[in-house]
């Protein structure tokens, strides 16, 4: 198992390079500069400017210096705001965009679990047809789409909760259900489906024929195996709900990174664009290496194939 | 002798979108005390329908028991409610399944699985369960039982997990043991080995084994009483020696010809013509006349009852009728019934080694 995750760190951080390369090369194909109100500057303070951040290099040589700067830790400063550390930047906005991705992902994971279970025990009755109906709508219609229905009826018609803004738990139940909308409706259709295949499998006829409770049967011997497909759609999921997290903060105006991305796209905030990108690159990649871990947890056959040391 | 499990006018049905499949018609067959009474028959005949049947096993919907009573003691199971059946099952009626590949949990260590029936009917700790579990592995033959009752069933291989799942079925010391096709999924040598293992068992524990198979070498091995099943009706019922030496339906002579035997090479196997009739609508009179050379115009007309031909053995067949024509089974096949030794093995049980 050590060796298995050595090889597959390495592998990451060949991953992680691959990404920041390409997305650098990408960045340099954006049009306009970095700086705001460019007309109302001479000639000579653009020159100055661009020679201040290194921007007058060949772009080979300016690929070479970020790269020897990212490999030592070093992001950069930012173009917009001045002079400020992009690492600073990027924690002091970690904070919101963290606290609503974790909570959309386990109140989606657990209420999708709890719909897929109870539509797969109660197949073909009306329970089982509502939740797919829900699971149908929360798959079809996009998070942005449910963010501004929500805004308009919850927020500003009944007034229960916050429009926008980050100022407390009230402030985060809006943007959970948005971007939760999506988890709850794909683990409870694949949970469904799981426990369905399950519930027809040798195994749960012999657990019956022991004598067990149908509670046992479904909590010992089916939840447990039908979730082991679950976990390989977490990973994608986990990557969906994060860049459904970019245009979500955008919407409900959360100071959060995805907002910090977008912005600093819009303004070609070269620094910021890495920074961020790599952020979530490396976000991605370690969520895709603990769902490979996680599947060897819940499922032995995996374990053992991972290799006993 | 005692009769431990008494099944009379079973009917099972299935609802499905064609309409009312009839898996099984009116079975009726009894079990005594220690002893195994195999249920033979080609597939869906209903063999595997009754035995779930019993254990009341049958997903429901779209099956259900349509009538008939299962008596268990003094008890019809057919009436009990879910969580009087759940106290039954496992601990007074085991059932072993067919395939040990898929009838394990793959991610529950065996003994878990054992011990799961013994924590539910005998109020037992964890690690007393854990003590029995490993005796259990011991005594279905499992080496190191010690080390492997912490191992998963990937781990083992077939024959060892089919030795599982019977430790798991004798777990609670069960009165009725119900084995649906135990060594079909599994090789020659190894069927042997778990045959033999099922026999020793009995031995030990007094089990009565209800033995499902369609392998008749199998039965002539390990029963002491036989019904045949055709058609979710049992045709012919009778000791080992009245089926094998004296069988009186057309149907059984039929298995008996297309049995293939390892003894000699110069006889002709013998199919049975035809297929099973279609249970969404049963044909009228005995369901086998279309495949039967025999078959007279009353079989076409009415359903044959249970003739009598010893106190242990009835067959339902016009043939038997006092009216009816005497008909002697084909040639090749009364050839084959004198061959047939059933208290010998058929196959080589003893020569098993215990390394699968």
């Amino acid at each position: 198992m050590g060796r298995y995750i050595g090889g597959r760190i390495i592998s990451m951080l060949i991953t992680f390079l691959i990404i920041a390369s390409l997305t650098f090369f990408l960045m340099k194909l954006l049009p306009g500069t970095p700086f705001n109100n460019q007309d109302k500057l001479t000639e000579t303070q653009i020159v100055q400017l661009n020679d201040k951040y290194g921007l007058n290099d060949p772009v080979p040589v300016q690929y070479f210096n970020y790269m020897k700067n990212l490999l030592s830790g070093d992001l950069g400063v930012s173009f917009q705001q001045d002079g400020r550390e992009v690492s600073t930047i990027i924690g002091e906005r970690i904070g919101p965009s963290a606290y609503l991705g974790l909570q959309s992902l386990v109140v989606g994971t657990i209420i999708g679990l709890f719909l897929g279970i109870i539509a797969a025990l109660k197949h073909n009755s009306f329970l089982d047809y509502g939740t797919m109906v829900i699971a149908v709508l929360g798959i079809s219609i996009p998070n942005f789409v449910i963010a501004g229905l929500m805004q308009y009826w919850l927020g500003v018609k009944w007034q229960l909760l916050p429009v926008a803004y980050w100022d407390g738990f009230a402030y985060t139940i809006m943007p959970t259900i948005a971007i939760a909308s999506i988890v709850v409706a794909t683990i409870a259709r694949f949970m469904r489906t799981e426990m369905l295949e399950v519930l027809g499998q040798d195994y749960i006829t012999t657990a019956k024929a022991k004598g067990l409770s149908s509670t046992a049967v479904v909590i010992r011997h089916t939840i447990r195996n039908a979730s082991i497909p679950i976990i390989t759609i977490m990973g994608p999921l986990v990557v969906g709900l994060m860049t459904g997290t970019l245009v979500i903060e955008q919407i409900f105006v959360i100071p959060g990174l995805g907002e910090k991305f977008v912005n600093s796209i819009l303004t070609n905030d070269f620094p910021i664009i890495m920074g961020t990108t790599l952020f979530f690159s490396l976000l991605f990649i370690i969520v895709i290496l603990i769902v490979d871990i996680m599947y060897g947890i819940i499922d032995p056959r995996i374990r053992l194939a991972g290799g006993k040391s | 002798m005692e009769k431990i499990l008494e099944v009379n006018d079973l009917h099972v049905s299935f609802d499905t979108f064609a309409g009312e499949v009839q898996a099984v018609r009116g079975v009726n067959f009894h079990l005594n005390k220690g002893e195994t009474l195999a249920i033979v028959g080609e597939s869906g005949s209903g063999k595997s329908v009754t035995s779930k049947a019993v254990m009341r096993l049958i997903p429901n919907p779209p099956g259900r028991i349509k009538e008939g009573e299962i008596k268990f003691g003094d008890r019809d199971l057919a009436q009990l409610s879910e969580k009087e059946m759940q106290k039954i099952r496992g601990s007074e009626i085991s059932m072993i399944f067919q395939d040990p590949m898929t009838s394990l949990n793959p991610t529950m260590t065996i003994g878990k699985q054992i011990m799961e029936g013994l924590v539910k009917h005998q109020n037992m700790s964890k690690s007393e369960a854990k003590e029995r579990a490993v005796e259990l592995l011991k005594l279905v033959g499992i080496p190191n039982a010690e080390g492997r009752v912490n191992e998963f069933p990937h781990q083992f291989s077939g024959g060892m997990r089919q030795r599982v799942v019977i430790a798991i079925a004798l777990a609670c010391n069960p009165r009725v043991l119900i084995a649906d096709e135990p060594t079909t999924a599994l090789d020659v040598t190894i069927q042997a080995q778990i045959l033999e293992l099922l026999n020793d068992l009995q031995e030990k524990m007094g089990t009565s084994i209800i033995f499902i198979t369609h392998d008749l070498g199998v039965v002539a091995n390990i029963a002491d009483r036989v019904a045949v099943m055709y058609a979710g009706k049992i045709v012919e019922t009778g000791t080992v020696d009245e089926i094998f030496y004296n069988p009186q339906h057309p149907y059984t002579w039929g298995l008996l010809g297309s049995m293939p035997s390892l003894d000699s090479t110069d006889e002709e196997l013998i199919a049975i013509p035809g297929s099973p009739p279609d249970l969404l609508d049963p044909p009228k009179g005995d369901a086998f006349a279309p495949r039967n050379p025999y078959a007279m115009k009353i079989d076409t007309e009415m359903e044959p009852p249970l003739f009598k031909i010893s106190d242990t053995h009835y067959a339902a067949t016009w043939l038997l009728h006092e009216k009816a024509p005497k008909v002697e089974p084909p040639g090749a096949i009364k050839k084959r019934m004198q061959g047939m030794a059933p208290s010998e093995p058929i196959i080589g049980a003893k020569d098993g080694g215990k390394n699968v």
